[in-house]
């Protein structure tokens, strides 16, 4: 740990930047990355294509984008951070003008050579606008009332965009993560008791407000078996998968449920109960402890930053990937019903790989950054 | 500022722990769902996960076949060779059809279909490109199935009759499941497309023991159905073989014999046992037509001929018996005590009754019951039954059989119509007429009998009143099933045999001419023919009713029933020819021909002396 404690951290040098940088991280990334390559080759049927190959080559390029990012000085994502969020939002606002001219959901936005998903991006956008915000804001603020309209409209407006696209996993994802760095940035919680109150007396209206594809999806996790061939069918399989996997798994590759594609979407959604199935209870709980090992070390790089900024920049974009791994494994082990969250890094999609990455790139950027000093507003620098 | 940045902090630290804690215990909670999932339920679902990739495949067993009683073969299961394509192996479906068709005829019409066919359904399911391919083309196609991918040659089992027309209504024919069969029969190989069902005849009757039982193959499938391999296999157990007790050989002879009329049927038991030795119904049709695709043409055709070649006349033809009826008149006045057989009655061609005169076929002048019988006066047996009545009579009458199904194994047995005066308050609400229990002495008026139940009661009256029950498979392992009595007595049978007898041999007897001319073996018979339609006076006036270019439709029914030999009766036979005019001039002589035949063939002579 020494060498990475240094005496002006305010002028790094490259070569000082890479050295600092924290390989463990990275490494633990990358060893994920590959049981993601593993699962999609089984799920290939025991081939590169159509999958693994692809995954591995947006792996190699996530990467190398995030350490870019990473080695990029904080204090200019900290200038550039409202501007990514408005980006973001704008590009948002921009698909739900052509889901309107096209009569039809649209989620994705077509740059030519690359499908962007507006809604990822903005997963990452909200913590840094949040992060940003609240760098510059004492305690005594955060603690006044109408102090927190403008992070509330941060969180409150994509949030709500989303789910008119309709992205309902992705809606939960964007509260939750400005929640908890409201949380983090200090707001008083008993303000979070008001809002959980209103919550619940604002979800009939939600509900009534839902799809029905949305509404079909919470009364079939609700009971299953009523629609054993229909909206059921993804629980009940992965259910079967899971459960047949026993505490050993069935072998690798030997995966009969999914082999035999009674498993759907075994490549997206679905990928972690073909991992358990083939690998069992034993290769789920590593997975999982893999990722809790990420969620843990970004909790630290969190805690290491002495700039808020960094801090809850670092806790946001942890935040934002436990809560993918906790809504996917949640959802194939039946215990929340099918939204659609892919499991990061393992699940195949590129949109997911990348913004997963691009986030860790700024968790990065605040590790090797840690002692930097930002100041409270951007002219300042 | 100081304070309150490490304020700030001290905030931060705290609650990013909390949330670390947070993710710590939902992480935990993940796990233990996972635990619950594949540690503790993990035998439920790993049933469940097999069952998912587990299909079971039935297996059709070949359906037993059919013998008559010397053992030759009726029905019997012939491979028939079809040629499948399998889109996904072969590069491209349309050449490979084109390449097909250089080597077995196939249309453009055809290939269309095939391709249209092919293109709807997923690329590893088999389509059918043709059916009962001649071994000439299987070897060709064979040979050059190198150049044919996707090609699968394979054969599958259908029914065959070598007898075809001449069994066409004992045999029956099989045919695809119908949904109201599979509702009905919980056999899983009722659920089969390619399963064959007894539609009809021997075929339908005795189908649970012609079809065997289910052979089973567990496959392992993928989630749309794709078989990856075979786990297992059970080939079940064949259908059972059947020896019926027809013969053959006679069953031809009466089929042929009867086709030289245009509608007619024949029946021929075993009077000891009931066992159906011939079954015949004319015109009739070829059962390979129900088994390959029936064309709507003739269908119509059969459906709508006016002497239905679809029905088997034999159990579900009902006619007035006529004068064979004439026995039972006699036994139930015999067996009253009314008349001796002594009593005579004087007939002058006619009778009168109130307003009505019911008339004879000709004066016989002063006849008593011998006679009457043998030469088949009508006054004498309206005389007769007068003095019992209906009621009687029809008492008699169910006795040898008459009036209701007798449960022969081959569907579709008509009960035929034995009436009575409740029946008649009850079906019609009108009393019964004096004058019609005159015209059922004749066996005419209600009275309805199939040439089964008129075999029957022939067997029953030669075979010393023992009540038969005709059949044509019983479990040859199994104990025959006791045989009651008619409960009538010997006296009385043997006054009626006589009759019968002289209506044959004696040269006044109706049907003198038709005697067999057999050394030693005299046959024992009775005439009778029944009326279609009612005769005017003014037809009678001018008699017309007798005249032969009558509209066949109008013309009366032939019947004959006999036993031979009369003095240890064997065999007995019923024939009828529809509007065949004269019971002794159109059915003795069928009957006499038959009678003949049967006696040379001697089925069961063998088994019957064996067991006496």
């Amino acid at each position: 740990m020494a060498s990475r404690v240094r005496i002006r951290p305010q002028e790094l040098r490259f070569a000082e930047k890479l050295a600092s940088l924290h390989w463990p991280f990275v490494a633990l990334l990358l060893l994920i990355g590959c049981v993601g390559y593993l699962v999609l080759y089984s799920a290939g049927g025991g081939n590169h294509q159509p999958w693994a190959w692809r995954h591995g080559a947006r792996l190699a390029f996530g990467l190398v984008v995030m350490l870019t990012v990473a080695l990029i000085d904080i204090r200019f994502w900290y200038r550039w951070a409202y501007v990514l969020y408005g980006g973001a939002f704008a590009m948002l606002v921009g698909v739900e003008i052509l889901g309107e001219i096209n009569k039809g959901a649209q989620r994705w936005v077509d740059l030519g050579f690359v499908q962007i998903q507006p809604s990822e991006l903005m997963k990452i956008g909200l913590v840094l606008c949040l992060a940003r915000y609240f760098h510059s804001a004492y305690l005594d603020e955060v603690k006044r009332p109408l102090y927190l309209l403008p992070p509330l409209a941060m969180i409150g407006l994509p949030a709500l965009l989303v789910l008119k696209q309709p992205d309902l996993g992705t809606s939960i994802m964007l509260l939750a993560v400005g929640g908890s760095l409201l949380f983090l940035a200090g707001v008083r919680l008993w303000k979070f008791g008001l809002a959980i109150a209103a919550v619940a007396a604002a979800l009939p209206v939600a509900w009534s407000g839902l799809h029905d594809y949305q509404r079909q999806r919470v009364l079939t996790f609700l009971d299953p078996e009523t629609d054993p061939l229909g909206a059921g069918y993804h629980i009940i399989q992965s259910k079967i998968a899971l459960g047949s996997g026993g505490f050993w798994g069935k072998g690798y590759l030997m995966g009969s449920q999914a082999q035999l594609s009674f498993l759907p979407e075994k490549q997206t959604d679905f990928a972690f109960t073909m991992l358990a199935e083939e690998t069992g209870f034993v290769g789920a709980l590593i997975v999982l402890l893999l990722y809790l090992a990420v969620v843990g070390l970004s909790l630290a790089v969190a805690l290491r930053a002495t700039h808020q900024f960094g801090r809850l920049l670092a806790m946001g974009i942890g935040i934002n990937f436990f809560l993918y791994v906790l809504i996917n494994v949640a959802m194939v082990t039946g215990l929340i019903p099918v939204v659609g969250v892919p499991l990061p890094l393992i699940s195949y999609g590129g949109t997911a790989m990348l913004t997963t990455l691009v986030g860790f790139g700024f968790l990065l950027s605040v590790d090797v950054h840690h002692t930097t000093n930002i100041p409270r507003f951007p002219t300042d620098l | 500022m100081q304070h309150h940045a490490a304020d700030r902090t001290r905030t931060f630290t705290r609650r990013a722990l909390v949330v670390g804690a947070a993710q710590v215990g939902l992480f935990g909670l993940l796990a233990g769902r996972l635990w619950q999932l594949q540690v503790d339920d993990a035998s439920r679902y790993a049933l469940l996960a097999e069952e998912n990739r587990v299909n079971q495949r039935l297996i059709v067993p070949p359906r037993g076949r059919i013998f008559d009683r010397e053992g030759r073969v009726l029905a019997r299961n012939v491979p028939s060779y079809r040629l499948r394509i399998v889109r996904e192996n072969t590069p491209d479906l349309a050449k490979t059809l084109l390449d097909l068709a250089r080597l077995i005829p196939l249309d453009q019409a055809q290939i269309d279909e095939i391709l249209k066919t092919a293109r709807a359904q997923r690329a590893f399911v088999p389509v059918l490109v043709r059916e009962g391919l001649s071994w000439d083309e299987v070897t060709t196609v064979a040979v050059h199935s190198p150049h044919l991918p996707g090609v699968v040659l394979d054969s599958t089992l259908l029914r065959e009759y070598p007898h075809a027309d001449v069994l066409a209504h004992v045999l029956g024919y099989v045919g695809p499941v119908s949904p109201e069969e599979q509702a009905e029969d919980p056999d899983p190989l009722m659920r089969l497309p390619e399963f064959r069902i007894g539609k009809n005849g021997i075929e339908k009757a005795h189908d649970h023991l012609l079809r065997g039982r289910a052979g089973r193959s567990r496959i392992e499938v993928n989630a749309i159905g794709r078989e990856i391999r075979e786990l297992d296999r059970d080939d079940g157990i064949s259908g059972a073989d059947l020896q019926l007790s027809l013969d053959a050989e006679l069953q031809l002879f009466c089929y042929e014999r009867l086709s030289s009329e245009l509608s007619a049927s024949a029946v021929v038991v075993d009077v000891d046992t009931g066992a159906v030795l011939a079954l015949a119904s004319v015109p009739s049709y070829d059962p390979a037509a129900f088994t390959g695709r029936l064309s709507h043409q003739q269908w119509k055709e059969w459906r709508d001929n006016p002497r239905t070649p679809l029905v088997n006349k034999s159990i579900r033809g009902q006619y007035p018996p006529g004068s064979t009826f004439k026995m039972m008149v006699a036994l139930a006045a015999l067996e009253a005590g009314l008349v001796t057989p002594s009593y005579d009655v004087f007939c002058g061609g006619s009778v009168s009754l109130g307003n009505a005169k019911f008339h004879c076929w000709k004066s016989h002048g002063r006849v008593a019951l011998h006679e009457a019988i043998a030469q088949s006066c009508d006054v004498y047996f309206y005389d007769l039954a007068r003095r019992v009545g209906v009621d009687g009579i029809a008492a008699m009458a169910r006795r040898f059989g008459l009036g209701a199904p007798l449960g022969l194994d081959l569907p579709g047995e008509q009960p035929g119509l034995v009436p009575t005066s409740q029946w008649k308050r009850e079906t019609l609400g009108e009393p019964w007429q004096k004058g019609e229990t005159l015209v059922i002495g004749i066996g005419q008026g209600y009275m309805l009998a199939t040439p089964l139940q008129l075999a029957i009661m022939t067997a029953r009256l030669c075979n010393g009143g023992r009540a038969v029950t005709p059949w044509f498979y019983r479990d040859p392992a199994a104990e025959p099933p006791a045989v009651g009595s008619v409960g009538v007595s010997q006296a009385s049978l043997d006054h009626v045999l006589k009759g019968m007898s002289m209506v044959v041999n004696s040269q006044r007897g109706t049907a003198y001419r038709q005697r067999l001319t057999l050394e030693g073996v005299q046959m024992a018979g009775k005439s009778g023919t029944s009326q279609v339609r009612r005769i005017t006076r003014a037809e009678r006036a001018a008699n017309l009713h007798k005249r032969k270019d009558r509209p066949w439709e109008h013309r009366h029914h032939a019947l004959f029933v006999a036993f031979a030999p009369t003095d240890h009766p064997r065999y007995a036979v019923s024939v009828i020819v529809e509007h065949g005019q004269s019971g002794s001039g159109a059915a003795a002589p069928i009957v006499r021909d038959i009678m003949t035949r049967v006696l040379e063939i001697g089925p069961g002579v063998a088994t019957v002396a064996a067991s006496l």
